[in-house]
């Protein structure tokens, strides 16, 4: 059991390698405290890296418990998010500061 | 307003805790007012200069600044509260037996307050800087700032109390058994902070072991409810642990106990630390 999730860690630390290569394809931006794309489509079981760009004057925390993050993005400024890997399935997230309006989901496929 | 209040209370709490848990963790010790005092007053200096490096920390180390950031600042209230405890062990038992004896205050200088301090000034530094930050949006956004002023003032006002709650209620247990409470306290409390800081690391992307999810309650008790927070910070819940994250709990709490286990006096005497 031990040796096998090493295993997989080690597999992980090779995907994050792959994953922050990546990270240009997966981009979420903020924008009237709002994101875009509000889905955002991943692969499952891949650890991946999203790039949230904040173009609102003011701060924003990108929030998940879903997605085990909390992440504070400055106003006109851009912050990497790390997921994964994630099994199947809809993962929401919010930003924190104006939750009303700035919802999104993840969805690992 | 009431949103604002909401927010700015959750975050509160969250220190808040941790204030009153360290108060009633003293308590019988003299001069601890003033360290508290120092841990909030530098927390909330450190919490504005945080927010305003926002964004500088967070592209530091490749964009892992925050991460590491945060992780580094739990890491240390983690050592400090490991100390803390190792000393009670030791030293405990005297000061429960002079509090009754002599009533309240104890005049014992030896205490490692300036740990607690730091612990109190990391715990308002983390939580108030993202205070700052969303009051700052705010201020910044106009139109209907002043009603979401208020109610971030009231937030932080309502979490003043539950802090005063929470002392209060941590005192209302016998001198005898308080420090043993305490203890038991801050050992899960440090064990569920070292949990969230290795997540830190995973969210840098250095520490991407062990990163399955192991279980997921969060149909029961959803780490963004008030209740959900409370229990994050008193024993580290979180609705989705990896088994990087309850190794870490586990080990954290091991090697608390240890160490309080060597600080302990061996005098026949009862022991501070033994379950009562």
């Amino acid at each position: 059991m031990r040796g096998f999730l090493v295993v997989i860690g080690i597999a992980g630390l090779l995907a994050t390698g792959t994953a922050a290569a990546r990270s240009d394809d997966y981009v979420l931006t903020i924008k009237d405290h709002r994101f875009s794309p509000e889905e955002i489509k991943v692969p499952a079981n891949e650890r991946v890296a999203i790039t949230v760009i904040n173009e609102d004057a003011t701060p924003e925390e990108f929030d998940s418990s879903a997605l085990k993050v909390e992440k504070v993005v400055a106003g006109k400024s851009k912050g990497i998010v790390r997921i994964g890997p994630l099994k199947p399935g809809r993962y929401p997230f919010i930003g924190e500061y104006n939750e009303a309006t700035a919802k999104g989901t993840v969805i690992a496929e | 307003m009431l949103g604002a209040l909401i927010i700015v209370f959750r975050e509160v709490i969250e220190a808040g805790l941790i204030v009153g848990i360290v108060m009633a963790a003293t308590r019988g010790v003299l001069g601890r007012g003033r360290w508290v005092t120092i841990g909030v007053g530098g927390g909330v200096l450190g919490a504005g200069v945080v927010a305003m490096f926002a964004g500088a920390i967070s592209d530091a180390f490749q964009g892992a600044g925050q991460e590491l950031f945060n992780a580094s600042v739990l890491g240390i209230a983690v050592v400090m509260l490991m100390w803390h405890n190792a000393w009670m062990a030791r030293h405990g038992r005297e000061i429960a037996d002079e509090m009754r004896r002599v009533g309240v205050a104890v005049s014992e200088g030896a205490k490692p307050l300036t740990a607690l301090a730091v612990v109190v000034g990391l715990a308002v530094l983390r939580e108030g800087s993202e205070v700052v930050l969303f009051l700052y949006g705010i201020m910044a956004s106009g139109t209907s700032a002043a009603s979401l002023l208020a109610g971030g003032i009231l937030g932080v006002a309502a979490g003043a109390a539950f802090t005063a709650l929470t002392y209060f209620g941590l005192l209302a247990i016998p001198s005898r058994h308080i420090f043993s409470v305490t203890s038991w306290l801050i050992a899960l409390l440090a064990a569920g902070m070292a949990a969230q800081a290795v997540q830190f690391l995973n969210n840098a992307g250095l520490v991407v072991a062990l990163d399955h999810t192991v279980w997921d309650t969060s149909w029961l008790l959803s780490d963004g409810s008030i209740l959900g927070r409370m229990m994050h910070t008193l024993v580290g819940y979180t609705e989705r642990p990896t088994e990087m994250q309850l190794t870490v709990y586990i080990a954290t709490l091991f090697v608390m106990f240890l160490l309080m286990r060597i600080a302990r006096p061996s005098p026949r005497r009862r022991l501070p630390v033994a379950a009562e």
